[in-house]
């Protein structure tokens, strides 16, 4: 892209730029950018201090602090989980394999609410998962004498958070592992790397933008979760109340402006991390033209 | 990246546009051929109740019963729709627009809030008997079966490893009658003490595992997960889950006191008067008072008013020492909802880190 | 998405490491994936067939049903126009703060759909913004299926931009500039040289959305109201008979809907079978 031209845009012969930006423009305006305006706005009653006197309260930063810090550990299974399963699906060979790699997608596509019920109900205590970690179990009672609780904890959250945010990294990892180029791989091989070390010096730092593409991806998806979390999570305030649930709270004190707040708040992280996810992309697309 | 797509032009091509173009008119007709019935719904005379989650089951049969009543008596057939939800957001949503003919509300101070923004007359509290409250519950201790942890009253909550299970008082109605009761109790068995009432009640929240938005979610967690010993559960509730969920698997237990639950109900006054259903609508409220409608209360567990029914159904019921709302501890909703459960009240100062 | 296998010794793992990993890769999609599933599906006929069919013919069942595909059949439409311009207009054009717009368009995919729904509760409630003049003019957007649609757009906003932006862009403008010059028209060039080129991403993008927009909850929950019959979606109904104890009847409508979710990637699979190569490149971020 040329900067020395004043233009705002490059000339090019192709037709309908003004119809389809100003659509587009249009489109976003009316249905996202209005919107978070009317937020904005009721966010402002309170003030810029009003809305930092919000975010620095303890317990919305304990919500934030595990809605956050929930994302992250759910992403980073995802990350290596999915790097895992993205090789699997793309390297080897196994009998259902097209019905494996068809099924990565489901949480795109399954209910928030309905995969929040199934949780807990696989996760609680007398579920068919939570009941392996009883206090009666041998690998319950490794965690002591109360055994594992997974619904209901933090560690619910991070449950539920993993399988929203499952196929992102599978789907960003896979299409650049197929097109990697085996003849990097034969040539270390033939220098006589190993396959360990092949992996880490020529492998993965190929793979490595898709990764945190698709890391950053789930991770932005998490953060914002109600309908699955919410049947999980146990909702104590300071221990497993999330972010969005205290939003909730908020409104039915008929705070409308502090929930604004809390919400103006999660909305400007995400637009970082959002706009660092989309300078990697270019970073990504510009290190592969290359 | 190469372009791996060159010489890719299909014959198809068009015709996929073609059934493109097709389809999205296919669409945009069946959206509006399928939108206009739901629109047009509400044309003829129906009322919307506006209740929260408990009394579905009430509701549900209470509306067959009135629409039958009322054809008997005026020859006009009236649909009623019904909206369940956790209180305070069904009193948000009215807040906000939703054209409730009616509200049917777990506690006065959600309908106190939907007066205050002008849609129903200040007064609404003594339009009908009973402080508007045609049935009344109280909160009531849900167990396990055989009672294993002897639980008995409201000091056995707090007793070691006892696990008590009841909805986040900030989103459920119901939990701020649990959390109230509890109050109540704390302050009559320490001469008035706020202090060491504070104290209870903050120690009772420690024994939450799970806090659930609403009063059904409770229910559920309580009985289907198998987490807690003991439920702190609207009477109604109790007597419901036990008929529904598990007989035999629980049993209730009524404490030394509890606090008369008040559920109340009242006309929407600003949208009636623009729907004209006011006539409808306070019809349908007064025939709460009625003998058929008193009968439907009692038998979805929600004690009766009318002292006949009342009578009818005394065995169902425990007698069990009630204090109130208006009783000097709490001094009405009003005040009781900004001292305990508004921002920074005393519910908060129970989570607030030491 | 057949990586050929590779015969190659050197560049590949032992049988040990191999079966290790893809055991684990498996458990790991077992755990948190199929087991959700299957109970799915259990519990909806854990009374047999008969109950299960009663659930989901009931009347109330019906009209949920009908609202999620009248909302899915707005929404989706109109998100697939918006995804076609503002693909057109960021793939075939240089423009200033273009990583701007792309971040915009995603930025409601990272909303808590919490979020979603109360931005229009503060625009169209009656003590919103526009409130009192939509009151005036009786017209009703939160609490029916206008505002029901407006947060089900919201929340599927990015996908098929987001499906075909990548896509067109890899793809370039050459073939479109060809066309042009032979003569074609802007809308002839669209229709009969990059649509073809695309419509595999579109269908794609709209098999997902459609699938989002048919299961969205949270921003739904806010702006419905939940009147029975009238301004029920399906996930919502599923929450209502879940907390009224039914849950038989909860789960055979999330069956519903999770067979939606299956019937979705089905299609999408049989479009990778036969078009893989096309679709490997619009799958591409």
């Amino acid at each position: 892209m040329s900067w020395s031209t004043a233009r705002l845009r490059q000339p090019s012969v192709i037709p309908g730029f003004r119809l389809t930006l100003g659509f587009s423009l249009a489109y976003l305006f009316l249905i996202v950018l209005i919107p978070l305006g009317a937020l904005l706005l009721k966010a402002g009653e309170l003030g810029i201090g009003g809305i930092l006197d919000i975010a620095v309260d303890r317990r919305v930063l304990a919500a934030l602090k595990l809605s956050f810090g929930a994302s992250l550990v759910a992403a980073l299974i995802n990350g290596v989980f999915g790097l895992m399963l993205a090789w699997v699906l793309v390297r080897y060979r196994f009998p259902g394999k097209k019905i494996v790699d068809a099924i990565v997608d489901l949480p795109f596509a399954l209910p928030t609410a309905v995969a929040g019920i199934t949780l807990a109900t696989l996760y609680a205590k007398n579920g068919w998962v939570g009941s392996l970690f009883g206090p009666q179990t041998w690998v319950g009672s490794l965690f002591g004498p109360k055994g594992l609780m997974i619904a209901y904890t933090p560690l619910g959250v991070i449950m539920a958070l993993t399988f929203v945010g499952l196929p992102f990294v599978v789907r960003t990892v896979q299409p650049v592992l197929a097109d990697f180029d085996a003849e990097t791989e034969e040539a270390a091989a033939s220098l006589g790397a190993s396959r360990l070390s092949t992996f880490i010096r020529v492998i993965f730092p190929a793979l490595l933008p898709a990764l945190t593409t698709g890391f950053a991806l789930a991770f932005a998806r998490a953060v914002g979760e109600y309908g699955s979390v919410i049947f999980i999570a146990g909702n104590i305030p300071m221990v497993s109340e999330i972010a969005p649930l205290l939003i909730v709270t908020k409104l039915e004190e008929y705070n409308y402006a502090g929930a604004a707040a809390i919400a103006v708040v999660m909305l400007a992280i995400s637009f970082v991390l959002l706009l660092v996810i989309n300078l990697l992309q270019r970073w990504n697309q510009a290190r592969m033209r290359a | 990246m190469v372009d791996t797509h060159q010489g890719n032009r299909h014959p198809q091509g068009r015709s996929l546009a073609g059934a493109i173009r097709r389809l999205a008119s296919v669409l945009t007709l069946g959206a509006a051929v399928a939108t206009a019935p739901l629109l047009a719904a509400r044309a003829d005379t129906t009322l919307l109740n506006v209740s929260y989650d408990p009394t579905r089951e009430l509701y549900k049969e209470f509306n067959e019963a009135f629409v039958a009543h009322y054809k008997a008596e005026t020859g006009e057939t009236l649909t009623i729709q019904a909206s369940h939800g956790g209180s305070g957001k069904q009193a948000r949503s009215v807040i906000d627009g939703l054209e409730a003919d009616v509200v049917t509300l777990a506690l006065a101070s959600d309908i106190d809030a939907i007066a205050d923004k002008g849609l129903i007359a200040p007064d609404w509290q003594k339009r009908l008997a009973d402080n508007s409250s045609p049935y009344t519950s109280t909160i009531v201790f849900l167990v396990r079966k055989g009672n294993p942890k002897g639980i008995k009253d409201w000091s056995d909550l707090v007793a070691d490893g006892v696990e008590v299970i009841t909805p986040n008082p900030k989103t459920s109605g119901g939990a701020r009658w649990n959390y109230l009761a509890a109050w109540a109790y704390a302050l009559k068995h320490n001469g008035g003490d706020e202090a060491k009432a504070k104290e209870f009640v903050g120690q009772l929240y420690t024994h939450v595992p799970v806090l659930d938005t609403g009063a059904r979610g409770s229910t559920t967690t309580f009985v289907q997960r198998g987490i807690g010993d003991v439920l702190l559960a609207w009477e109604n509730e109790a007597f419901l889950a036990l008929k529904e969920l598990g007989p035999g698997e629980f049993e209730i237990v009524v404490p030394s006191l509890s606090i008369l639950a008040e559920p109340p109900v009242t006309v929407v006054d600003k949208v009636v008067d623009k729907r004209g259903t006011r006539k409808q609508a306070e019809a349908y409220l007064n025939y709460l008072y009625s003998k058929e409608g008193q009968e439907l209360a009692a038998k979805w567990f929600y004690r009766p008013r009318d002292p006949e029914v009342a009578a009818k159904y005394k065995d169902v019921f425990p007698k069990v020492e009630l204090v109130t709302i208006d009783d000097a501890a709490f001094g009405g909703w009003r005040k009781a909802q900004a001292t305990h459960f508004g921002d920074g009240g005393i519910f908060d100062q129970i989570y607030k880190p030491k | 998405m057949d990586g050929a296998p590779r015969s190659n010794d050197a560049t590949t793992e032992g049988p040990f490491l191999r079966f290790g990993l893809s055991g684990i890769a498996l458990l790991y999609l077992a755990l948190f994936l199929v087991l959700p599933l299957v109970a799915v599906f259990v519990e909806a006929f854990a009374k047999g067939f008969g109950p299960f069919l009663a659930a989901i013919t009931e009347p109330d069942a019906l009209s949920a049903v009908k609202l999620t595909l009248i909302v899915a059949a707005i929404s989706v439409p109109m998100n697939l126009v918006f995804g076609v311009a503002a693909a057109w207009a960021i793939a075939k054009y240089e423009f200033w703060g273009k990583s701007f717009l792309i971040t915009l368009i995603d930025l409601p995919f990272s909303v808590s759909p919490v979020i979603s729904g109360l931005v229009y509760v503060l625009l169209f409630g009656a003590q919103g913004l526009l409130g009192p003049w939509l009151q005036e003019h009786d017209i009703k957007i939160i609490f029916a299926v206008p505002g029901i649609v407006l947060a089900t757009i919201f929340v599927t906003f990015p996908f098929i931009a987001r499906e075909l932006i990548p896509l067109m862009q890899e793809q370039g403008t050459s073939e479109e500039e060809a066309a042009l010059s032979l003569g074609a028209s802007g809308w002839q060039t669209f229709w009969r040289v990059t649509l073809p080129n695309i419509r595999w991403g579109l269908l794609y993008g709209v098999l997902l959305c459609n699938a989002r927009a048919m299961g969205e909850f949270g921003a739904v929950s806010v702006v419905s109201g939940h009147v029975r019959g009238l301004t029920n979606t399906m996930p919502l109904h599923v929450e209502i008979l879940y907390n009224e104890y039914n849950f038989t009847a909860s789960f055979a409508v999330a069956s519903l809907l999770a067979l939606l979710a299956l019937v979705t990637l089905v299609l999408k699979s049989v479009l990778e079978w036969r078009y893989g190569d096309e679709i490997a490149a619009s799958a591409r971020h």
